[in-house]
């Protein structure tokens, strides 16, 4: 926010850099960047945020379809299915942040930039809640398929301090959207959240992992999706209120069905049960 | 300084009758050498400091910091970034750390395979004989161990078969003789792999094992600017793609000096500057854009490999090199460039 006035100055520099010879201009652009460190927008190692590396959009480019590959040869690189996200989702971000911002919910989280790690979970207080609270089937789902929310890969490639917080709560409400939609972690599970994802964030990663998910089901998973699991989660993502803007922090208490209620989404018509065979 | 300068007057070539001296200078063991220098530094910094030192020899202050050059303050680079020189260590060591697994699969995309025509360009050019001793600074994954070893092993297995194929017919007489010649074979040749660090060291044993190499070979954690050897144990030393991550390149060399027997050699295969102004241009433009990414896709990390292609960055490039090498005291420096200058192989000989 008080680094957009010197963004320009990045942008600026990143298009020199690719429409002059690149390797000699990024040079000296790094150079910039590493000689001016009073800059308030550098300062994370010439970053805007921890984590944050400049990149050129040919980089970019080519990060897209080198981490498409990776992905696609093995779904087990998360790191690389993060990088394809950021590398691809600038508009769909935008539109997120427009979203968030109309709402009032939403508005507060971006100013208060909630995290949601181990660290700043409740745990006992959480473990002590009713059962059918969201807090309880939150921790249910934890324990139950083995997940933990600190596994999220940091976000590196996005060039924006906001859109890059958005970023990341969407990796953070993955999980709670599990929860949420009572879907377990195995393939069937993952390939209906996201096609719930792909529905309401726009995000051409989850676009991607919707439409390559299904291809690595096996016959009768595969009919339960497109039958009934699929069209649920289509339907729901879209006109489900958006997921980011809720302050799940805050709403432990709460119980899932109420929320459910508020946020516009359906109980699952089926829940595949919690195996984790891929069915490939 | 002056004594450098000193040295260098007494290592040149054409001087043979100082070859005596030169071989004292060149047996100091380099702890010694370090501690007398760090001496030296003190006494000067203290003397320099005047009244305000305290007794003994104490660091001066900060104040008079442009006289002192005690290490904490030196800084260096790391990549395009200036670190202190007692981190950079630190931070190289993470770097090799994290990449050690995938540092392989990482040359070969890189340089699209190049890199394994420099590393035999760098066997040919060095033609070792059997019997010969290997040393390899940084030499982690074991790339140029592997070829030495395979490189001897034809070597010996073409004399023998010469010296069995020049006797056609032998007699009874003959094949006698020869059966204390084969248990007496000339020493056999050995390669020692020192590296830093030792995630490189265990990937470099993994491979060997893969590849079924039992003997001839070992492996050694070790600086190059200290090496854990005695003076005169190696017929040649090298350095493939390392020393550009040391510290301070000048005590690397110094120590490549001690550890070579007299008539040894140096031979160093390092990443160097372009001299064609397009290939340049290409080249800087690969390096920048492209491998970061290759480094992020396959390795899973950016910042290392952005640090591997700042740090050729900030290589003295050929001829500087050049007069490193000879500073140290090496004889007959020489270069060779491949790939239009891209890497460069410096040699040298101790003499």
């Amino acid at each position: 926010m008080w680094h957009r006035l010197s963004n320009p100055f990045i942008w600026l520099n990143q298009r020199q850099s690719s429409l002059a010879s690149k390797g000699l201009k990024a040079l000296t652009s790094a150079h910039l960047l590493h000689a001016s460190g009073a800059e308030p927008s550098c300062s994370y190692d010439g970053g805007l945020y921890p984590g944050h590396i400049q990149t050129t959009p040919f980089q970019k480019a080519l990060l897209a379809v080198g981490s498409g590959v990776a992905a696609l040869q093995d779904p087990y690189r998360h790191d690389m299915v993060a990088v394809l996200g950021e590398t691809t989702g600038h508009l769909a971000l935008i539109n997120l942040r427009d979203r968030m911002q109309n709402d009032p919910e939403g508005y507060t989280i971006l100013t208060e930039r909630p995290r949601i790690r181990l660290s700043t979970l409740d745990l006992e207080k959480m473990a002590s809640l009713p059962d059918g609270s969201f807090g309880r089937e939150y921790l249910r789902f934890l324990e139950e398929n083995k997940v933990t929310p600190d596994s999220r890969a940091e976000v590196k490639f996005v060039d924006d301090e906001e859109l890059a917080y958005i970023m990341l709560r969407y990796r953070e409400v993955h999980d709670l959207l599990h929860t949420l939609l009572g879907m377990p972690t195995n393939m069937l599970g993952e390939v209906a959240v996201k096609w719930f994802e792909a529905a309401q964030t726009g995000l051409p990663m989850c676009a991607l992992g919707a439409v390559l998910g299904p291809l690595r089901l096996n016959a009768s998973r595969l009919q339960t999706l497109v039958t009934s699991l699929g069209p649920w989660a289509l339907q729901n993502g879209s006109r489900a209120r958006c997921v980011l803007s809720i302050f799940y922090e805050r709403r432990w208490e709460q119980s899932l069905e109420e929320l459910r209620r508020e946020l516009n989404i359906e109980p699952p018509p089926v829940i595949p049960s919690a195996s984790k065979k891929t069915g490939a | 300084m002056t004594s450098r300068r000193q040295q260098r007057a007494f290592l040149t070539c054409s001087r043979s009758r100082k070859k005596s001296r030169v071989a004292q200078l060149g047996n100091m063991a380099a702890s010694v050498r370090l501690l007398v220098r760090g001496l030296a530094h003190r006494s000067v910094t203290s003397a320099a400091a005047g009244g305000s030192c305290r007794s003994g020899g104490c660091l001066a202050p900060s104040s008079s910091r442009c006289i002192s050059d005690a290490a904490e303050d030196r800084s260096t680079h790391f990549g395009f970034e200036t670190v202190p020189e007692a981190e950079k260590a630190k931070r190289v060591y993470k770097v090799f750390e994290n990449v050690a697994q995938k540092y392989d699969v990482m040359n070969d995309a890189m340089s699209l395979g190049v890199h394994r025509l420099w590393k035999d360009m760098l066997l040919h050019v060095m033609h070792p004989q059997p019997g010969a001793r290997l040393l390899d600074v940084a030499g982690g994954t074991g790339d140029i161990s592997f070829r030495f070893l395979n490189y001897v092993r034809y070597q010996q297995e073409r004399q023998t078969r010469r010296a069995a194929g020049s006797v056609q017919t032998p007699s009874w007489q003959d094949i006698s003789d020869k059966y204390p010649a084969e248990e007496d074979r000339p020493q056999e040749s050995r390669a020692v792999v020192c590296d830093i660090n030792k995630e490189m060291l265990k990937v470099g044993k993994q491979r060997a094992d893969a590849m079924g190499i039992t003997s001839g070979l070992s492996w050694v954690v070790g600086d190059a600017e200290e090496l854990p050897f005695d003076d005169d144990q190696f017929d040649i030393y090298t350095v493939a793609f390392g020393i550009r991550n040391v510290t301070h390149v000048d005590q690397a060399l110094q120590e490549a000096l001690r550890v070579l027997k007299p008539g040894g050699r140096f031979m160093c295969l390092e990443f160097s500057k372009v001299t064609n102004p397009i290939l340049a241009s290409l080249y800087d433009a690969y390096s920048f854009q492209v491998i970061p990414v290759l480094g992020e896709v396959i390795a899973g990390d950016w910042k290392s490999y952005q640090y591997l292609v700042e740090s050729i960055r900030k290589f003295p490039d050929q001829e500087e090199f050049k007069g490193m090498i000879e500073d140290a005291g090496f004889c007959c420096v020489q270069y060779f460039n491949f790939t239009g200058g891209v890497v460069a192989l410096h040699s040298g000989f101790k003499l």
